[in-house]
């Protein structure tokens, strides 16, 4: 036997927390080649402009991944970031169709249509920073991250968790939902923001503009993946995971939990906002019905069910959940609920770690053996039951 | 007052210094009440430098929540904490830290889904910040820190398992590793040998004389063949109170101390 402390400092010189490993390299290769390949050459217009919707949900499981799977913080109201940035991308695009050419026949002519609706005769001023597409792609992420930096940071400072602040961020998207709906002059009401057109003067509209969006999409999730995959490997990461199990230790560590939790929060409102900006582009509208408690807590089931651990796992879990949506509600559009619902207790209760967590579990023992076997035998004999670095006792 | 409780180097013939500075921990009238009632109740006591101070008293005596007013967990509703001149009531809990006061908790409080390593690794006193925690480097001055620690609370072939596996005895010697990576002037065990075997209680008494070098120890512990052992001083407390202090030999035989703790 080779002496444990020889092999321990030796392993301990290479590199033994590398980005990513080659199991993880691999699974982005497999989830950018079927985004961005595979799904463009095998999909109609139409059915990809789906698929990229979807994927816009992948970036809100992404934040949840390092939110609640990470950190430990179930937030039930990812859809009030989703929307805020689905929303500011709106306005902008809502600002540049109603040009004043466009709108002369309303009675204020270069204000958008809802508002000429509703008696309001002029911007207002909250409008006005979306008149810039700068400021506005700034906006995008700024305005939701500020929103969940004052959520977060008067919780987390009162020690506000678990259970409790799952509640009051559900009680937000109520709140932001009625608010939408009820300021209608504002905000564009229960109809929300549509009949959006350009860019910038680009038409969105048309199938290659979807065709590109489709792609700019895709690039950002893998951007954001490959964010997240850097938090996650980071120590910061560790913390998280540290402070889910033993928050106390953490603090008598001498870190400020809440700083931490402040951070995974806001990070998680970041990818949900570019998802909705992204939304709001390839769909062509942003409503208050993507903001409420349904659809955050269809995103949470997103997570939930592609595995709420693993980053690829929750773009995987968001596209099957939403394929299996939409076939579903098109043939039994009452059932699909329960469907989900049923979905959410069985992975609940059987799969704790969701799609990932079968492929680590199952699938992936099962291709190592069939590949050693592929293999031919090694030509030194480990002696077998005495794994590496055994524990003494 | 007390003379005893006075540090060795003032009551000797050298001109005495203003008192407080050469205390490292000076507790003085900390109360705390819960509704009332008074768990810690006026308790006055002073630690010197490389001093290891053992805390004992029955069951509800106020020893725990002692150590949870120095390390912050519990705020006191009278009193003073003061760590070198510092005052600690009004810090928060990652401030003292900071300051230099370790706290290891009852049961052993670790990361279980992390490595031995990645524990002793959190515990390193950099990158505190969120940011410094992103930015963070596994270098050789972190490793080497980390292989020597691990290979003094005898856990060097264990650092890449997952702390989960660790026997009970071996998960207090990676709490109480965490904190000498943080390299704390106070360090405060709460029972660091409760529940384990009397092989591990030897080897962790014997880690115990290592460490104290450089720094002051607070103990609580019940096992009284340990606190002879390792103890310098004791501070009997009794209901919220102190009872009696001093030596052990002195504490041992003090009828106050016999009747209402060691007696049975």
């Amino acid at each position: 036997m080779t002496n444990p402390v020889q092999t321990l400092s030796k392993s301990l010189t290479v590199n033994d927390n590398p980005f990513m490993k080659p199991v993880e390299w691999l699974s982005l290769l497999l989830l950018a080649g079927v985004i961005l390949v595979v799904l463009p050459l095998a999909l109609d217009a139409f059915r990809l402009n789906l698929v990229g919707k979807y994927l816009t949900y992948a970036f809100v499981a992404l934040g949840l991944v390092i939110c609640w799977g990470y950190a430990g913080i179930l937030s039930l109201g990812q859809g009030v970031f989703f929307g805020l940035g689905g929303y500011c991308m709106a306005m902008y695009l809502k600002l540049e169709a109603s040009s004043v050419e466009n709108t002369k026949i309303q009675s204020t002519p270069g204000i958008p249509d809802f508002m000429d609706w509703n008696q309001i005769t002029a911007l207002p001023w909250f409008w006005t920073p979306f008149k810039s597409l700068p400021l506005t792609l700034l906006l995008v992420i700024a305005v939701p991250v500020a929103f969940a930096f004052i959520i977060s940071v008067a919780m987390f400072k009162r020690r506000v968790g678990g259970t409790y602040f799952a509640i009051i961020t559900q009680a937000i998207a109520a709140i932001l939902t009625i608010l939408i709906v009820g300021q209608q002059g504002f905000t564009g009401g229960i109809n929300g923001i549509t009949d959006l057109r350009t860019l910038n003067g680009w038409d969105i509209r048309t199938d290659h503009a979807k065709f590109i969006l489709y792609f700019v999409n895709g690039g950002l999730l893998i951007g954001c993946i490959l964010l997240a995959q850097y938090v996650k490997k980071s120590k910061l990461g560790r913390i998280l995971v540290a402070m889910r199990d033993k928050e106390d230790r953490v603090r008598f560590s001498g870190y400020s939990v809440a700083g931490f939790k402040v951070f995974a929060f806001c990070l998680a409102a970041a990818f949900a906002a570019i998802g909705g900006a992204m939304f709001t582009l390839q769909v062509g509208f942003m409503s208050p019905s993507f903001v409420g408690i349904v659809p955050s807590i269809e995103m949470v089931i997103y997570a939930a069910v592609g595995g709420r651990l693993s980053l690829f796992g929750a773009v995987w879990g968001t596209l099957l959940v939403n394929f299996a949506k939409t076939s579903f509600s098109e043939s039994f559009p009452d059932l699909w609920l329960f469907g989900l619902g049923a979905l959410f207790i069985a992975v609940v209760l059987a799969f704790p770690n969701g799609l990932a967590g079968i492929w680590r579990e199952h699938i992936e023992p099962r291709l190592t053996r069939r590949a050693k076997s592929l293999r031919p035998p090694e030509p030194i004999a480990v002696p077998r039951g005495v794994p590496h670095g055994a524990p003494a006792e | 007052m007390n003379a005893s409780i006075l540090p060795a180097a003032l009551t000797g013939a050298e001109p005495a210094p203003a008192p407080q500075q050469d205390f490292l921990l000076a507790v003085e009238g900390l109360t705390v009440s819960f509704d009332g009632f008074k768990a810690v109740n006026d308790v006055s006591f002073y630690v010197d430098p490389d001093e290891i101070r053992v805390i004992i008293g029955p069951n509800g005596a106020g020893k725990t929540t002692v150590l949870d007013l120095i390390c912050g967990r519990t705020k006191a509703s009278a009193g003073s904490i003061k760590y070198k001149g510092q005052e600690l009531t009004k810090l928060s809990e990652s401030a003292i830290v900071q300051a230099g006061v370790g706290r290891k908790f009852q049961t052993p409080s670790i990361y279980d889904d992390l490595t031995v390593f990645e524990n002793l690794e959190i515990s390193f006193p950099r990158g505190r910040s969120v940011f410094g925690a992103l930015t963070f480097k596994r270098d050789a001055e972190v490793r080497d820190r980390i292989e020597e620690i691990a290979s003094l609370i005898f856990l060097k072939d264990r650092l890449r398992e997952r702390a989960e596996f660790l026997s009970h005895g071996q998960k207090q010697w990676l709490e109480i590793g965490m904190l000498l990576i943080q390299d704390p002037e106070l360090l405060m065990l709460d029972e660091p040998v409760a529940g384990m075997s009397v092989g591990e209680r030897i080897k962790t008494a014997e880690l115990l004389n290592q460490i104290i070098k450089g720094r002051s120890v607070l103990v609580i512990e019940h096992d009284m063949k340990f606190v002879e052992d390792i103890a310098h001083r004791v501070t009997v407390l009794h209901q919220g109170k102190v009872l009696s202090e001093g030596s052990m030999e002195r504490v041992q035989s003090d009828p106050r101390v016999i009747e209402v703790y060691l007696g049975h």
